[in-house]
C-alpha cells in the first residue's frame, strides 16, 4: 500500500518485536496514522475535518452509551427519563448537552468535509470508492440523528417522526403499508420509540464500520491535496506522524473550544423550544421543523407545491429530497474534468461558491415557516441546486478550459527552483 | 450516457420547480394572503435582565426564594412543577429544616400497585411537587420547563405576566388600532387579551394583579413588576437547576482548552519549522 518511500515499522523493544510477530497491530497503526503513511506536504486546514469527524463519532458513542444507561425507551417515561438525566444523574446534563450539541458539531464538521471534497474534486478517480463510502456515512448519520431526536419524546420528536415517516406514505400503492410497517402502528407510539432506540444504538457502530472502510480505501491512493496534482516523488510528501498529528492536534483544540463554548454557554441555541414540551399526539405544534442540519433538504422537500405531470406534489418533494443527496453518489461520473482542484478551474469555481450560498439559502428557508416569501425563495434555490449537480457540473466539465497545473506538489510549494525540487526529502523526526 | 440521463432528471426536477414557483407566484399576486391579526399585533418579549444571564450568570438566591414564594402563593393553584423535588429547594438557599417544613405541608399522592389505591401522604425531600387538580378553562401547562419551552424564555414569561392589556383601544407601535383593523378579532368570552401570547388570547386570567399580592419575607416591595421578574427567575431555575454548575464548569474547561490549543499550535509550528511553504 501507499508509496515505496514510506517508512517501515521497526520495533526496537523486545516486547513490541514479539507482538509484531504475533499480531502486527502496532505496525498497522504505524502505517495507517503514524510515520509509515506519507501524506502530501501541502494540505491546508480544510483537510482537518476528516479527523475531526472521527473524533465526533467517538464523542457520540461515548456520551451515547452512558446516556443509554439512564434513558428509558417507553413513551410514558422517556421524557421524564431525559429530565432525570439532566437533573439527577451525576454530570448527566453535561452528557446530554454534549450528545445533543455533539450531533450538531458532527454535522458542521461533516458539511465542511463534504464541501472540501466538492471543491478539490476529491470524488474523482482513483478515489471514487472513498467518496461513495463517505456519502453512505452521511446517509447513515442522517438516519441516526433523526432517530436520536425522537428519543426524548418531546413535541418535535413526536411530530418530526410523524412527518418524516409520513414521507414514505407518499410512495404510490405501497406507501402506507410501508409507513405502518416502519412505525409498527399508524402513528409514532411505543413500538416506534422502542425500535428507534434500538436502531439509534446500533447505527453508530455501523457508521464506525463504514468509517474504517472509508479510511482503508483512502490509504490506497492517499489524500488529494489543494493542487489536485498527484504525488510524484518523496519530496511531495511528509510522514503523517509527526507532521499531521501535530496539525490535527491543533485543529482538534480549536474544534473543542467551539464545541465546549456551545455545550457550556449556549447548549439550547441550536435546539427547538418545543422539544421541552412532552409529546402530545392531540396537539400539533405551530411549525414543525427538523433540526438545523436537515433544513436544506427539508426546504427541497417543501419546495414542490404543485402536482407535476402524473406526479403528486408530495411525491415529487420526496423524490427530489432523496435525489438531492443520492446525486452525490454519481458525482465521479458526472464531473469528468481531468483537473481535480477548483483552484485551477475558473468556471467551476464560480459555480462552487454559488452552490455554497445556495445551500445556505435553502437552509435558511428550511428553518422558516412554509409561507411566502420563503416558499418562492426555496423554489429558486432548489432549482439552482438541481441545475448545479445534474446539468451545470457535467456541462462545465466538458467545456471549461482549466488553468495550467504545477508540475508537482513540491514545485507548487517551493517554486520551480530545481534545487528545491530535489531537496533532501522529509525524514521523520526521530 | 450517465450524463445525458442526469441532465434529463435535472430538467425534470427543474421544470417541476418552475411550475410550482410559477403557480405559486400567480396565486400570490392574484390572491395575496390576508394579513393576520397575530402577524400585525403580536409583540416580541420585553427585555428582562436576570443575574443568571450570560456566560458568567449566577442565580440570585434571594430572588429565587421570592420567586418560589410567588409561585407557591399564586401560580401553584393552577400550575404544577413536577420535575422539581422538595429536596431540590435546598439549592435555593433554604436549610434542611425549612425544606422539610415546606414539603410536609404538601399532600403527595402515592399509588400502591398491590392494592391499586392512591394514598396521600405528607411530602418528603425525595418527593416531586404533586400534580395540580384544575377545574377552570384551558389547561395550565406544567411550569418546570416552561422557561426553555418558549422562545424568549424568562423574558417571555415576564412579558406575558405583565402584558395583559385592555383590547378596546389597543394600538400597536405603528399606531394602528386592533379592533378597527380587525373588527372580528375581539377576544372571546372566557379568554383574556395579551399581545405577548402567540394568538393574543390566553385562557389564563391575569395572575399578578396588584402590588402587595404577596408579602415578601425579605421585605422587598412586591410590585407586580417585581413579582413577575422574581417568578420568571424562579422558573429559569426550575428549568435548568444545573445552570450555575454548567457555567462554573465551562470556564476552567475553556481555559484549559485555550492553553492546550496554544501549546498544540506551538508544537505544530515547531514540527513544521524546517518545511518551507508553511
Ligand atoms: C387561575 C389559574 C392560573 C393561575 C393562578 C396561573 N395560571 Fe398560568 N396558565 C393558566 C392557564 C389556564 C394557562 C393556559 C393558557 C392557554 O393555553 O391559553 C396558563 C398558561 C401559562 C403559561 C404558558 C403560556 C404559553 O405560552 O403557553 C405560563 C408561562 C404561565 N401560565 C405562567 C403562570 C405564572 C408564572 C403564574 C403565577 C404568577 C400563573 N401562570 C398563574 C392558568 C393559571
Ligand atoms: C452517529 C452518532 C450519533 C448521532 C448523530 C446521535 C444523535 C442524537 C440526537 C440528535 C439525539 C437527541 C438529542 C436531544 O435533544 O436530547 C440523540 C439522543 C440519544 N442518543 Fe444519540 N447519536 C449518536 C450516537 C449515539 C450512540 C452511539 C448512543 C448509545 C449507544 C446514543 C444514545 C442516545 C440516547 C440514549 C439518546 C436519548 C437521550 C437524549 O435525548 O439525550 N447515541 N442522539
Amino acid at each position: 500500500m501507499s508509496f515505496p518511500w514510506a517508512n517501515e515499522y521497526k520495533p526496537s523493544h523486545p516486547a513490541m518485536v514479539w507482538l509484531d510477530e504475533k499480531l502486527p497491530l502496532p505496525r498497522f497503526v504505524y502505517n495507517a496514522i503514524g510515520a509509515g503513511y506519507p501524506v502530501p506536504r501541502n494540505l491546508n486546514y480544510m483537510y482537518n475535518f476528516g479527523v475531526l469527524a472521527g473524533f465526533c463519532l467517538v464523542i457520540q458513542i461515548v456520551t451515547g452509551v452512558v446516556l443509554a444507561m439512564h434513558y428509558a425507551a417507553n413513551t410514558g417515561v422517556a421524557f421524564n427519563s431525559t429530565e432525570h438525566i439532566m437533573r439527577d444523574v451525576n454530570w448527566g446534563w453535561m452528557l446530554r448537552y454534549g450528545h445533543a450539541n455533539g450531533a450538531s458539531a458532527f454535522f458542521v464538521v461533516v458539511y465542511f468535509h463534504i464541501f472540501r471534497g466538492f471543491f478539490y474534486g476529491s470524488y474523482k478517480a482513483p478515489r471514487e470508492m472513498i467518496w461513495l463510502l463517505g456519502v453512505a456515512i452521511f446517509l447513515l448519520m442522517m438516519a441516526t440523528a433523526f432517530m436520536g431526536y425522537v428519543l426524548p419524546w418531546g413535541q418535535m420528536s413526536y411530530w418530526g417522526a410523524k412527518v418524516i415517516t409520513g414521507l414514505f406514505g407518499a410512495i404510490p400503492l405501497v406507501g402506507e403499508p410501508i409507513q405502518t410497517w416502519l412505525l409498527g402502528g399508524f402513528a409514532p407510539d411505543q413500538a416506534a420509540l422502542n425500535r428507534f432506540f434500538s436502531l439509534h444504538f446500533l447505527l453508530p457502530f455501523v457508521i464506525l464500520g463504514v468509517v474504517i472502510l472509508h479510511i482503508w480505501a483512502l490509504h490506497i491512493p492517499g489524500s488529494t491535496n489543494p493542487t489536485g496534482v498527484e504525488v510524484k516523488q518523496e519530496s511531495d510528501t511528509v510522514p503523517f506522524h509527526p507532521y499531521y498529528t501535530a496539525k490535527d492536534g491543533f485543529g482538534l483544540g480549536v474544534f473543542l473550544i467551539f464545541y465546549c463554548a456551545m455545550l457550556f454557554f449556549a447548549p439550547n441555541a441550536l435546539g427547538h423550544p418545543d422539544n421541552y414540551i412532552p409529546a402530545n399526539p392531540m396537539q400539533t405544534p405551530a411549525h414543525i421543523v427538523p433540526e438545523w442540519y436537515f433544513w436544506p433538504f427539508y426546504a427541497i422537500l417543501r419546495a414542490f407545491t404543485q402536482n407535476f405531470l402524473f406526479f403528486p406534489a408530495k411525491l415529487m418533494g420526496v423524490l427530489a429530497m432523496f435525489s438531492s443527496i443520492l446525486v452525490w453518489f454519481l458525482l465521479p461520473w458526472l464531473d469528468k474534468s481531468p483537473v481535480r482542484s477548483g483552484h485551477f478551474r475558473p468556471t467551476f469555481r464560480k459555480f462552487f461558491w454559488l452552490l455554497v450560498i445556495d445551500v445556505a439559502v435553502l437552509g435558511y428557508c428550511g428553518g422558516s415557516p412554509a409561507e411566502e416569501p420563503y416558499v418562492i425563495i426555496s423554489q429558486i434555490a432548489a432549482l439552482y441546486y438541481f441545475a448545479h449537480f445534474f446539468i451545470i457540473l457535467p456541462l462545465v466539465s466538458m467545456t471549461e478550459k482549466p488553468l495550467p497545473l504545477p508540475f508537482s506538489i513540491t514545485e507548487a510549494v517551493l517554486g520551480a527552483d530545481e534545487a528545491a525540487a530535489l531537496a533532501p526529502s522529509a525524514a521523520p523526526a526521530e | 450516457m450517465i450524463r445525458i440521463f442526469s441532465m434529463l432528471v435535472g430538467a425534470f426536477f427543474s421544470l417541476a420547480l418552475l411550475w410550482s414557483a410559477g403557480k405559486g407566484t400567480v396565486a400570490y399576486i392574484s390572491e395575496p394572503p390576508a394579513k393576520t391579526v397575530e402577524a400585525e399585533f403580536h409583540q416580541h418579549p420585553k427585555a428582562l435582565s436576570l443575574s443568571s444571564d450570560g456566560a458568567f450568570g449566577k442565580f440570585d438566591r434571594q430572588q429565587l426564594q421570592r420567586g418560589f414564594q410567588v409561585y407557591s402563593e399564586v401560580c401553584a393553584t393552577c400550575h404544577a412543577i413536577k420535575q422539581v423535588s422538595y429536596g431540590d429547594l435546598r439549592e435555593l438557599g433554604y436549610n434542611e429544616a425549612e425544606v422539610k417544613a415546606i414539603a410536609a405541608k404538601a399532600q403527595v399522592p402515592e399509588y400502591n400497585p398491590a392494592t391499586g389505591e392512591v394514598k396521600q401522604h405528607p411530602g418528603a425531600l425525595k418527593d416531586h411537587f404533586p400534580p395540580v387538580v384544575y377545574g377552570g378553562a384551558g389547561s395550565p401547562p406544567d411550569l418546570s420547563l416552561i422557561a426553555k419551552a418558549r422562545h424568549g424564555g424568562a423574558a417571555y414569561i415576564y412579558s406575558l405576566l405583565t402584558g395583559y392589556a385592555d383590547q378596546a383601544g389597543y394600538k400597536n407601535e405603528k399606531g394602528e388600532e386592533l379592533l378597527k383593523k380587525f373588527p372580528d378579532a375581539k377576544t372571546p368570552d372566557g379568554l383574556f387579551f395579551n399581545p405577548y401570547f402567540a394568538n393574543l388570547n390566553i385562557a389564563m386570567p391575569q395572575p399578578l394583579v396588584s402590588d402587595g399580592q404577596v408579602s415578601y419575607k425579605d421585605g422587598t416591595k412586591a410590585s407586580v413588576d417585581q413579582m413577575a421578574q422574581d417568578v420568571s427567575a424562579f422558573l429559569v431555575w426550575t428549568a435548568e437547576p444545573k445552570l450555575e454548575k454548567r457555567h462554573q464548569t465551562g470556564w476552567p474547561v475553556l481555559g484549559f482548552l485555550i492553553f492546550a490549543t496554544v501549546l498544540a499550535y506551538m508544537a505544530y509550528r515547531t514540527v513544521w519549522a524546517e518545511k518551507k511553504g508553511h
